[in-house]
């Protein structure tokens, strides 16, 4: 029946639908996956001791590497916009600028998508492993339910440690960039620390802690729910070590537009808009 | 036979494109030492996981003592896998724990143990699986394979289980080894009114432990109007069992499957 041939070629084939089908699937199963998580904060499995670990892990362990990422954003954002602003003989607004564009964004982004890769991937490689080796079907077996017993606890370590770590790695870029600022480029340190103090505000610092907290669920979650849904052999685990890096980053990006877009209309409906557009 | 202790009927599990069991039906006795064999990929291990809801059948219901575990809370399927004991392949003993924690790990976690009460529990069922005192302390990683088996049965006798599952208990271990945990199976048959589900392939370990067998050959290879189930009686009868691939399986030859077609 030619009529119906027709039809046919114009739907288009399962294989076009299918990745769309895939995200949506794993994306239902990720919500669930977190609702059980949540679950878990409350249960009596929620192990206490292994939270002191995975905090240990997560942050003593990952501070040398978040001082030295903060105090090169710092430092990089310093030789980079020196230019611009000493064309318009306004260096002394830089660490304004720096410092805002530290606090609200380049902080807490970078020093998630860091632990992403140090922490997330570690993760995830952990939980696959086990998942392979079938210690999570041990872990049922003996009563224990795993996502509450070993989510829970690394989900409450990224959502305390990485505010921290993102509060340690603003101070670190502030560090970087007023070195460059002050002994380097011999900006006037009064004004360069007046302009901070006048444009930097403790919402800001607010909106980039708030911003923390979001992406630590996020980096936890993400790479837990990888480690969980990890497919058998060392690529399986491999594999989901690197997704859990992927996504997270996705996510994070994603997450921060969002909580951007919210937090100037936030900002807006407290401090409504005056003739002069906030400098954010 | 007594009132079945576990009933799957007609079960069915797909993974994706994949069917793994189809129109299964199988029931269990309480105090049955039932060996489950066939080739690989013919769905052993995911029947053992059913039995203690693992996994959950695409179709069809299992059922422990007459209630399916498709209606069991969460709460009471904890509590039914706390009447199972499983033995895993490669033990899946806690990396990160030593070996008193391993065997510890079910009592802690189901609660209502002292110290005391644990640790002795601990020596006891290390003791009964014939382990040395010296071996609590030590890392899963510094162990055997036979050592880390032993200790995967210690873990799994701990809370006195009901229902003992093996999944390839002798998988890479060495005759001597085989026949010691073959001998640990009757020893925790003859020290507890227990159940016992084997999924193997060493015949030695069926004509040793099994009191009944059932044969399960994969879904691609099941005969027009057949069942995945082609053999299901006493090892002793396998020999001149009608269906010739449960003969073949037995003397171990390869014949027609020299050449595999992929399903």
């Amino acid at each position: 029946m030619p009529a119906i041939s027709a039809m046919e070629n114009l739907v288009p084939s399962r294989s076009l639908f299918a990745p769309v089908a895939d995200a949506l699937v794993a994306l239902g199963d990720w919500a669930a996956f977190s609702l059980r998580t949540l679950s878990g904060l409350t249960s009596r499995h929620f192990r206490r001791a292994e939270l002191v670990t995975v905090c240990t892990s997560v942050g003593v362990n990952s501070l040398a590497v978040v001082a030295i990422t903060g105090t090169f954003i710092g430092m990089v954002l310093a030789v980079q916009a020196y230019g611009q602003f000493r064309q318009i003989g306004n260096e002394t607004s830089l660490g304004a600028a720096i410092h805002l564009s530290v606090i609200r964004e380049l902080g807490p982004v970078l020093t998630a998508v860091m632990l992403a890769g140090r922490v997330g991937s570690a993760m995830a490689a952990q939980l696959g492993t086990m998942k392979v080796t079938e210690q999570l079907d041990a872990l049922a077996c003996l009563g224990v339910e795993p996502i509450r017993f070993l989510v829970a606890p690394r989900f409450v370590a990224c959502l305390v440690m990485i505010p921290l770590l993102t509060v340690f790695a603003d101070l670190m870029g502030m560090f970087g960039s007023s070195a460059i600022c002050l002994k380097v480029f011999h900006i006037e340190p009064y004004h360069y620390w007046e302009h901070t103090r006048a444009f930097v505000h403790i919402w800001d610092v607010g909106v980039g802690l708030a911003k923390s907290v979001v992406f630590g669920g996020i980096v936890a979650l993400v790479s837990c729910h990888r480690g969980f849904r990890a497919s058998a052999g060392a690529e399986g685990v491999g594999r989901a070590a690197t997704q859990a890096f992927v996504v997270s980053f996705v996510a994070i990006l994603a997450a921060d537009f969002v909580l951007g877009l919210f937090g100037n209309a936030v900002h807006d409906m407290i401090w409504p808009p005056t003739g002069l557009t906030r400098m954010a | 036979m007594n009132e079945p202790l576990i009933r799957l009927n007609q079960v069915a599990v797909r993974f994706g494109r994949q069917t793994v069991l189809a129109g299964l039906n199988l029931e269990i006795a309480p105090h049955q030492t039932v060996a489950v064999i066939g080739e690989s990929g013919c769905g052993k291990t995911v029947l053992l996981k059913l039995l203690v809801g693992l996994l959950l059948p695409t179709e069809g219901d299992i059922a422990f003592e007459g209630k399916s575990l498709a209606s069991m809370r969460e709460n009471e399927l904890t509590t039914m896998r706390r009447r199972f004991g499983f033995l895993f392949q490669q033990a899946a003993l806690f990396d990160s724990l030593t070996v008193f924690d391993n065997v510890a790990f079910g009592l802690r976690a189901k609660g209502g143990w002292g110290r005391n009460q644990i640790a002795e529990r601990v020596r006891d069922r290390l003791g009964e699986v014939g382990l040395p005192g010296g071996v609590e302390a030590k890392m899963p990683a510094d162990l055997s394979g036979g050592m880390r088996k032993r200790v995967g049965l210690a873990r799994a006798l701990a809370l006195d289980p009901d229902v003992m599952l093996y999944d390839e208990p002798t998988t890479g271990l060495d005759p001597i080894m085989t026949d010691v945990i073959n001998e640990l199976i009757l020893k925790v048959r003859r020290r507890r009114p227990v159940t016992s589900v084997i999924v193997t392939h060493e015949m030695k370990t069926v004509q040793k432990v099994a009191d009944r067998v059932v044969m399960l050959v994969p879904v691609g290879r099941v005969t027009e109007g057949g069942s995945q189930v082609v053999y299901d009686g006493p090892p002793a009868g396998m020999a001149t069992a009608d269906d010739s691939r449960v003969r073949q399986f037995l003397a171990g030859e390869a014949g027609d499957r020299l050449k595999e077609t992929p399903d």
